[in-house]
């Protein structure tokens, strides 16, 4: 079957829902060969994510399996995740450079 | 691998058979106008600085300047300045003539005593020029002489699973074939430069991509600024892209995977070949001003929400993953990867048959932008005006 959402890797806590969906709608994903699907309590606009798993204030949000973000309020299973309730975090380059 | 492409003197190899109409400074740019108007062949561009610069933006102009006229894509050039500014127009066409030995003519509008004298010798000079330049025909040159710049703009999430990664198998195979890629764009690193950075060939290109986003960074907050105002754009936003880490870790992967050989500062021509960084600015169309003037013949331009732009110099193809949008701005797009995002086509696939695309405009193809005539320009200020 054809999934709705796209999960890059299945360390992520997102998935993005091309066409977008409706308040109540079952949107399924595959979480690497795995088919698991995921009640929307709101309706997500296209190319817009969804929280798989419950992610508390101040939690980061993971897509291709690294940090996009970090929460500004709990997010619930099934929420609407956007620049709306999640933010952009600061560098520590200096942890980075090989010397 | 051959492409059809034009031999110049200086040993470059160009896509394009161009006459370029150089304005010095904005004084110049509507005569320049003018001039490239009356000949057919001939192109001009607009430079709204060139004057009254700190030396940040003095050095940043020229080298843009400089970087276009010495682009393979351009036959020869008709320099024209006014007579006040900063760098003058015999100083812009010595600075020229250091870096090539193509045809190069200038002319100063207070010199000439006006413009519409200005115009009439410089029209005769481009159209001996563009007579010239169609005396040269296209030969079968192999494609290590050929770059192709990599940008993004108006990017949604669609860019970062199906347009990026198509163009970066693209990129691999371009590599691969003993051609050049460049991926630009510091910005959008942010969030993403560690994993960036480990495609670095040296420890030293490893530091060199996180340092440049560091100092983007710093000098940005050294005017009282914060990247993360402007990025990601509102319309990012409304495409599913919530913050910048989130953009830039899409946007990495239309550079492909292979070895970063080199980093360059923005405008800056490459001295190897292979996959190289260019340090520019997220803003889409400078980062293309400044890949053309690097030296980039071509520019393959992924988009998720649809972006119309096109360069004088050099072809600019768009793509996107976005079937709602191919759709909607079909007059704009010239490749559609949409098939990537719905599962229906795999990455290597795309990638595949985008290089047969671009090999096709590297042969004389015109990209939609090029028939409607466009030429986008934006030269990166390190400062204000004086």
């Amino acid at each position: 079957m054809k999934a709705e959402a796209i999960m890059v890797t299945p360390k992520d806590n997102v998935v993005t829902v091309v066409h977008g969906a409706k308040a109540g709608e079952e949107v399924h994903y595959f979480k690497g060969a795995e088919l698991c699907s995921v009640i929307t309590t709101e309706d997500i606009p296209p190319c817009h994510k969804i929280a798989v798993a419950p992610i508390a204030k101040g939690e980061h949000i993971i897509k291709y399996g690294e940090i996009i973000g970090g929460a500004q309020v709990d997010i619930p299973v099934g929420s609407w995740v956007s620049h709306l309730n999640i933010e952009s975090l600061p560098r520590d380059y200096g942890s980075e450079l090989s010397k | 691998m051959n492409f059809m492409g034009y031999k110049r003197p200086d040993g470059s190899v160009g896509i394009r058979n161009h006459v370029l109409i150089l304005p010095g400074c904005a004084c110049a740019s509507e005569t320049c106008r003018v001039v490239a108007s009356q000949v057919s062949g001939a192109v001009n561009i607009i430079n709204n600085s060139g004057c009254a610069e700190v030396k940040g933006n003095e050095d940043m102009t020229q080298k843009i300047l400089v970087g276009f006229a010495a682009n393979p894509n351009v036959y020869g050039v008709v320099v024209i300045g006014l007579g006040c500014e900063n760098v003058s127009h015999s100083q812009l066409r010595e600075s020229i003539l250091k870096v090539t030995n193509k045809p190069v003519v200038s002319f100063g509008i207070q010199e000439e005593g006006g413009t519409l004298k200005t115009i009439e010798k410089a029209v005769r000079v481009a159209r001996q020029m563009v007579a010239d330049a169609s005396q040269v025909t296209r030969e079968p040159c192999d494609i290590s002489n050929l770059m192709l710049g990599i940008e993004c703009g108006g990017s949604d999430a669609t860019s970062g699973f199906g347009a990026n990664p198509a163009v970066g198998n693209l990129s691999d195979r371009l590599v691969d074939l003993g051609a050049s890629t460049m991926m630009s764009e510091t910005i959008e690193f942010v969030g993403a430069e560690h994993i960036l950075a480990r495609r670095g060939a040296t420890k030293e290109i490893h530091d060199q991509i996180i340092q440049i986003c560091r100092d983007y960074e710093a000098h940005l907050a050294a005017a009282g600024q914060d990247c993360r105002h402007g990025q990601p754009t509102p319309g990012n936003k409304e495409g599913g892209l919530s913050t910048i880490e989130e953009k830039s870790l899409g946007c990495i992967h239309k550079g492909g995977t292979r070895p970063i050989v080199e980093v360059v500062m923005e405008g800056e021509r490459p001295t190897k070949k292979g996959a190289i960084v260019m340090d520019s600015p997220g803003y889409d169309i400078a980062s293309v001003t400044a890949m053309v003037a690097g030296g980039c013949q071509v520019v393959v331009f992924t988009t998720g929400r649809g972006t119309p732009t096109g360069h004088a110099l050099a072809p600019v193809l768009k793509v996107t993953a976005n079937r709602a949008t191919y759709q909607n701005m079909i007059d704009n797009m010239d490749i559609d990867v949409s098939g990537v995002t719905e599962g229906e086509v795999s990455i290597e696939e795309a990638g595949a048959s985008m290089l047969d695309e671009v090999l096709e405009v590297c042969n004389g193809k015109t990209t939609k932008a090029e028939s409607y005539g466009f030429s986008d320009i934006a030269i990166d200020r390190i400062c204000r005006f004086i």
